[in-house]
C-alpha cells in the first residue's frame, strides 16, 4: 500500500497543528460556531446528537495492520471500545470529546492516518473496489489512480468551499463493486481495441433526494489527463453550481440542468486552458503510484491441488464449508482466495467493530494476509490473500471471534446508516430495523435459498445507508413527530444501475419486518427456476408485492 | 485608512471603497464591475467583483488593471478561489485582493490560488493572522504560489 515520505508526513503534520489551534481557537470563543463549523467538518468531526463524531479517512478503504492496531487504542483511549465502519468505507467514533480530538489526529499521523476532507462542501475520501488488486476480473488495479486522486485532491486550495460534497469513486473491473454510477465522478478503467488502458468518466451521479445516475462526459481520455481533467470538471462546477439551496447544490443538479452536451462543452473549454500544463500525469509518477501496489511475495501454489485440499477440509466441516462458499471468494492467484469478515452478526449495529476484534484482525492479516485489511462500503471488512489451505483455522479465530457469520451478500448483511440512536439529522432509527429484520430471518437455509440480496436502511434522505440502489431500500421519514418507514425496491448499483421505486405508504416501525416476509414471500412464489430478486422484481414490476405488502390479514 | 495584509505584511490601504452610486468614480477609488465597463481609460484602475461575476469580462483589459478585488460576502462561497486562479492563469499582474468575510483560517488557501494581499472585515486581528498564512509549508497541486506540483518536484 502507499506508504509516506517525508513530504506527506509535513503535510499530515501541519494539518494536525493547524486544527489544534482551531480548536483552541473555538474552545476560547474567538472563532465563532459557524465559522468553526466548515473547519471542524472538514477534519471529520460533526456535533452530533449524543456527543461529537469523528470520521477518519481510510483512503480507498485500505489498512495495515499498525493503523489497525491503532484505532484499537484511540478507541480505547477516547471511546467506547468500538468503532463503526461506513458506507464510504471510513472508520468512525461515535464518542470522541471535542478538545482531544487534536490529540486523536496526531495519534492517527504516527500510522499515516487522518480525517481531512471526510466531511464537508469539498472533495471527500476517493472509493474503489474492495477486491483491488486481487480480483480476478480486473483490467487494472484502480488503487494508484486513487492514490494520484487522494493526493491532488488533499486541501486542494480552490475546491475546499464548493457548493457541496464532492464524491469521486473509481472501478477496474468487468463488475463495478463502486458504485460508480453514483458518484459526482465515476472513473472507469477501460481498455481500447489495441488493448491500452484508459479512463471512462461519468459525472453528476448520486443519492441523497434526488438520485441519479452518472452520464458519459468522456468516453476515451488518456491517463496522463487525469488530474487536468478533473480539475477542469471541478472548476465548472465550483463556479456554476448553485449555492442558494443546499438541496439542489450537488452536481447532478447542474447537469441535469445545463444537460450534458452543454456540459461537456463548457468542461471541455476550461480544460483546454489546463491540459497539457504541469498537473499532467508524468510517465513517472504514474509508476511511482504504481510500485505501492505491486503483488506482495505469493507463493507459486497448485491450483488443483489447493481446490482439492480446500475441498477435503469442508468435507470434514459442513459449517466451515458453508462459510467457505458465502464469505469467500475466487483470488486471481491461484491456491489464495479474498475473505470477507462480516460485521453483521445479529445483535450488533451493522458495521460496528469491537477494539479486541481490532487487534484480532490486525494479528490475523500479519499471519495470514500480507499486514492489510480493507474496509467495504457494505460495512465489511476483508483479508484479501490469503491461502486456501491457511482457511481453516483463519475461520476457527473468526468463529471464535464473532467475525464469521456467514451471510455475505445475502438478506442479513444489511447496509445500515447510524440513524437516529447517533445521528443529529436522522427522522428515524435506522439500527433497530436491522436487527428486527436479522432477527425475523435468522433461518440460514431460507436466507441462502433467497438468493444475494441487498438490503439497506437509511435514517433520512441523505442515504447514508445508500437505500435507493438496495433491491430492498428502506427509508425512515417521520410523520408528525413520529418515525415511519417506506419502502422502495428494485434499486441496483452495479453497472445496470437503477434507482429503487416506492412501494406506497410508509409503515410503522412494528410492521416492517412483516412487510419484509411478505415481499420476500412475493418474490419465492413468483420467481422462475433460480432467477435473482432483482430479476424476478424488473420482470414482473412493483404491483404483485404492492398489492401483497397492503393486503389486510385475514 | 484600514489596514490589510499585502505581501505577507500589514500596510495602510490607500484606494478608496467603492461607492455604487457614484457615476464617475475617482482615479483611487475602486469601481464595481458595471462602472470599469464604462471607464474610457482603464489604465491603473481598481475593479471589485462579486460571486457571480466571471472574471472574463476582464480578459481583454486585465494589463490594465493595478487592483482586483475579489469579495466574499460570505465566508463558505468559494467561487472567488477559482475566479483569482483564472485570472492568474490568464497573466493578471496586479494586485489581487481578497475582501469581505472571509475568515483567517482561509488564508493560505487564498494565497495558493494567487490572492496577494487581504483586506479582512474586521482588521483588529490583522497580527493573528498574518500566522495563518505560515500554516503549510508542503503541498501537493500546482496552484498560483507553486506552479509545480509535489510529484515533479518529489526528491
Ligand atoms: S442517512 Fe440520515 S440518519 Fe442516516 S447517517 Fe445519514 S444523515 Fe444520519
Amino acid at each position: 500500500m502507499y506508504v509516506y515520505d517525508q513530504h506527506d508526513q509535513t503535510i499530515i503534520d501541519e494539518r494536525v497543528a493547524q486544527f489544534r489551534d482551531q480548536t483552541a481557537r473555538f474552545m476560547a470563543g474567538e472563532i465563532s460556531d459557524g465559522e468553526f463549523l466548515p473547519l471542524r467538518l472538514q477534519n471529520g468531526l460533526y456535533l452530533q446528537r449524543l456527543a461529537p463524531m469523528l470520521r477518519i479517512a481510510v483512503p480507498y478503504g485500505l489498512m495495515n495492520s499498525s493503523q489497525l492496531r491503532k484505532l484499537a487504542s484511540i478507541s480505547r483511549t477516547y471511546d467506547k471500545g468500538y468503532v463503526h465502519i461506513s458506507t464510504r468505507q471510513n472508520v468512525q467514533l461515535n464518542w470522541p470529546l471535542l478538545e482531544e480530538v487534536p490529540d486523536i489526529l496526531a495519534e492517527l499521523a504516527t500510522v499515516q492516518m487522518h480525517a481531512i476532507q471526510t466531511s464537508g462542501n469539498c472533495i471527500r475520501n476517493t472509493t474503489t473496489d474492495q477486491f483491488a488488486g486481487v480480483a480476478s476480473d480486473e483490467l487494472e488495479d484502480p488503487r494508484p489512480y486513487c492514490e494520484i486522486i487522494r493526493q491532488w485532491s488533499t486541501l486542494h486550495p480552490e475546491f475546499a468551499f464548493l457548493p457541496r460534497k464532492f464524491k469521486i469513486a473509481v472501478c477496474g473491473s468487468t463488475q463495478d463493486r463502486a458504485a460508480i454510477h453514483y458518484h459526482d465522478i465515476g472513473i472507469e478503467l477501460v481498455a481500447n481495441e489495441s488493448g491500452e488502458i484508459g479512463l471512462k468518466i461519468l459525472v453528476g451521479g448520486g443519492l441523497g433526494r434526488t438520485p441519479a445516475i452518472g452520464s458519459v462526459i468522456c468516453e476515451w481520455l488518456d491517463k496522463q489527463h487525469l488530474l487536468t481533467y478533473l480539475e477542469a470538471i471541478l472548476r465548472v462546477y465550483n463556479q456554476h453550481g448553485r449555492r442558494d439551496n443546499k438541496y439542489k447544490a450537488r452536481i447532478k443538479i447542474l447537469v441535469k440542468a445545463m444537460g450534458i452536451d452543454a456540459f461537456r462543452e463548457m468542461v471541455e473549454k476550461q480544460w483546454s486552458a489546463l491540459k497539457d500544463g504541469p498537473s499532467t500525469l508524468t510517465e513517472k509518477e504514474i509508476t511511482r503510484a504504481r510500485s505501492f501496489f505491486r503483488d506482495p511475495s505469493y507463493l507459486t501454489l497448485d491450483r488443483a491441488k489447493a481446490m482439492s485440499d480446500l475441498e477435503h477440509d469442508c468435507a470434514r466441516d459442513p459449517i466451515f464449508a458453508n462459510w467457505v462458499t458465502r464469505n469467500t471468494q475466487e483470488h486471481r492467484v491461484p491456491g489464495y482466495r479474498i475473505v470477507t469478515l462480516s460485521l453483521k452478526a445479529t445483535g450488533f449495529a451493522p458495521g460496528d467493530i469491537t477494539a479486541e476484534q481490532l487487534e484480532l484482525l490486525a494479528e490475523l492479516s500479519d499471519y495470514y494476509s500480507f499486514g492489510e485489511i480493507r474496509s467495504t462500503h457494505q460495512q465489511n471488512m476483508v483479508l484479501g490473500d490469503v491461502q486456501a489451505s491457511a482457511l481453516y483455522t483463519l475461520w476457527q479465530r473468526l468463529q471464535a471471534a464473532g467475525l464469521a457469520t456467514p451471510n455475505i451478500g445475502y438478506l442479513t448483511d444489511i447496509i445500515c446508516c447510524p440513524g437516529g440512536d447517533y445521528c443529529s439529522l436522522a427522522n428515524a432509527k435506522s439500527l433497530p430495523i436491522a436487527e428486527a429484520i436479522q432477527t425475523r430471518f435468522d433461518n440460514l437455509d431460507y436466507v441462502y435459498d433467497l438468493g444475494p440480496l441487498e438490503l439497506n436502511i437509511s435514517g433520512c434522505m441523505n442515504a447514508c445507508g445508500h437505500h435507493h440502489v438496495g433491491q430492498i431500500g428502506i427509508l425512515g421519514v417521520d410523520k408528525k413527530g413520529q418515525e415511519f418507514y417506506q419502502i422502495c425496491l428494485g434499486g441496483s448499483q452495479a453497472k445496470d444501475a437503477s434507482v429503487g421505486k416506492i412501494l406506497g405508504p410508509s409503515f410503522k416501525q412494528k410492521d416492517v419486518p412483516e412487510v419484509i416476509d411478505r415481499i420476500l414471500f412475493t418474490y419465492v412464489t413468483l420467481r422462475q427456476e433460480d432467477e435473482n430478486f432483482l430479476d424476478t422484481y424488473r420482470r414482473v414490476g412493483i404491483h404483485p408485492f404492492k398489492e401483497r405488502a397492503y393486503a389486510q390479514a385475514d | 485608512m484600514r489596514r490589510l495584509i499585502k505581501h505577507g505584511s500589514i500596510i495602510d490601504d490607500a484606494w478608496k471603497q467603492i461607492d455604487s452610486n457614484c457615476l464617475a468614480p475617482a482615479h483611487d477609488q475602486i469601481c464595481s464591475l458595471e462602472q470599469w465597463q464604462n471607464l474610457a481609460d482603464k489604465t491603473g484602475s481598481a475593479v471589485q467583483l462579486e460571486p457571480g461575476q466571471e472574471p472574463a469580462s476582464l480578459y481583454a483589459a486585465l494589463e490594465k488593471i493595478e487592483l482586483l478585488v475579489i469579495n466574499f460576502p460570505v465566508f463558505t462561497d468559494g467561487r472567488g478561489f477559482s475566479y483569482a486562479r483564472d485570472v492568474r492563469e490568464h497573466g493578471y499582474q496586479g494586485e489581487l485582493r481578497a475582501s469581505g468575510h472571509f475568515i483567517r483560517d482561509q488564508l493560505t488557501y487564498l494565497q495558493r490560488c494567487g490572492f496577494d494581499s487581504f483586506q479582512m472585515a474586521d482588521d483588529a486581528y490583522l497580527e493573528q493572522a498574518l500566522t495563518s498564512l505560515r500554516d503549510f509549508t508542503e503541498h501537493y497541486q500546482a496552484a498560483i504560489d507553486e506552479p509545480l506540483p509535489l510529484f515533479r518536484r518529489r526528491s
